[in-house]
């Protein structure tokens, strides 16, 4: 996790377009700011970000169902539980599905583990547009490589 | 068997959280209903599984800001419901 660039996911364990799922994989820091105010003597992965780590995992899978045409963005974020504390140093294992694929949109169910105990779980509605900003397409290109992206799943 | 403007309603009542009884098939759910595009999103969605159907919304909005269509066309609730109807018969048509 790269938490300054709101880069939360590190790697891409399993992408399968056809049952339309995705693993992957996220390492929480050790140490980082946010730890010192959430919580001083008691550091945890505020839930929040535990959702956008969902949303990224989301993200990519849709991005590969979309064959990089298209760009997802956060909605909705519904049933949204927080079931057990994440704490740094910590290995994330995200598991996503698509649920719904509509017009202009798509839902997603989610769920982040450590090892096999779940920590979280949501459902996620996503807006998807043609990428508004080719710079953007660019750095998604360059992201996918870093978080290896099978690059079969990329072209059209 | 329910029409598919009470299920289109009802579908309304329980996402929007909009009493159903103010709800007819000359509402539009915009202009009248003040559903606004994400709250559209889960109707949607509801509608699409509800049909088992996928509501061209792209291309709907698209004729619109073309000017080729008005919203009266699609959002007025029993205009949707002769587009979802339509799509309905295609889908059973091609199976």
């Amino acid at each position: 996790m790269q938490l300054d660039y709101f880069q939360l996911i590190d790697r891409i364990v399993d992408l399968n377009l056809d049952e339309k799922t995705i693993t992957v994989e996220a390492q929480v820091p050790e140490r980082h700011t946010i730890f010192e105010g959430h919580f001083p003597g008691f550091p945890i992965m505020p839930g929040v970000l535990l959702t956008e780590a969902m949303a990224q995992s989301s993200g990519w899978l849709l991005l590969g169902v979309t064959k990089f045409e298209r760009m997802p963005f956060l909605a909705m974020v519904k049933e949204a539980k927080m079931r057990r504390f994440v704490s740094p140093g910590q290995l994330l294992t995200i598991d996503a599905r698509i649920e719904h694929e509509g017009s202009g949109f798509a839902v997603t169910s989610a769920r982040a583990r450590v090892g096999t105990e779940l920590k979280c779980s949501a459902d996620l509605t996503f807006r998807h547009v043609p990428f508004p900003d080719p710079s953007l397409r660019v750095h998604m290109d360059a992201m996918a490589h870093k978080i290896g992206f099978p690059l079969q799943a990329m072209t059209p | 068997m329910s029409s598919t403007f009470d299920q289109i309603a009802t579908i309304i009542a329980e996402t929007c959280d909009i009493p159903r009884d103010t709800i007819t098939p000359e509402s539009h759910a915009i202009d009248d209903l003040g559903i606004d595009s994400l709250d559209f999103l889960d109707i949607a969605f509801a509608i699409d599984k509800a049909f088992g159907i996928k509501m061209p919304l792209e291309k709907w909005t698209q004729e619109v800001n073309d000017g080729k269509a008005t919203t009266e066309q699609y959002f007025v609730l029993k205009n949707l419901a002769a587009r979802i109807d339509e799509l309905v018969a295609a889908k059973n048509a091609g199976a």
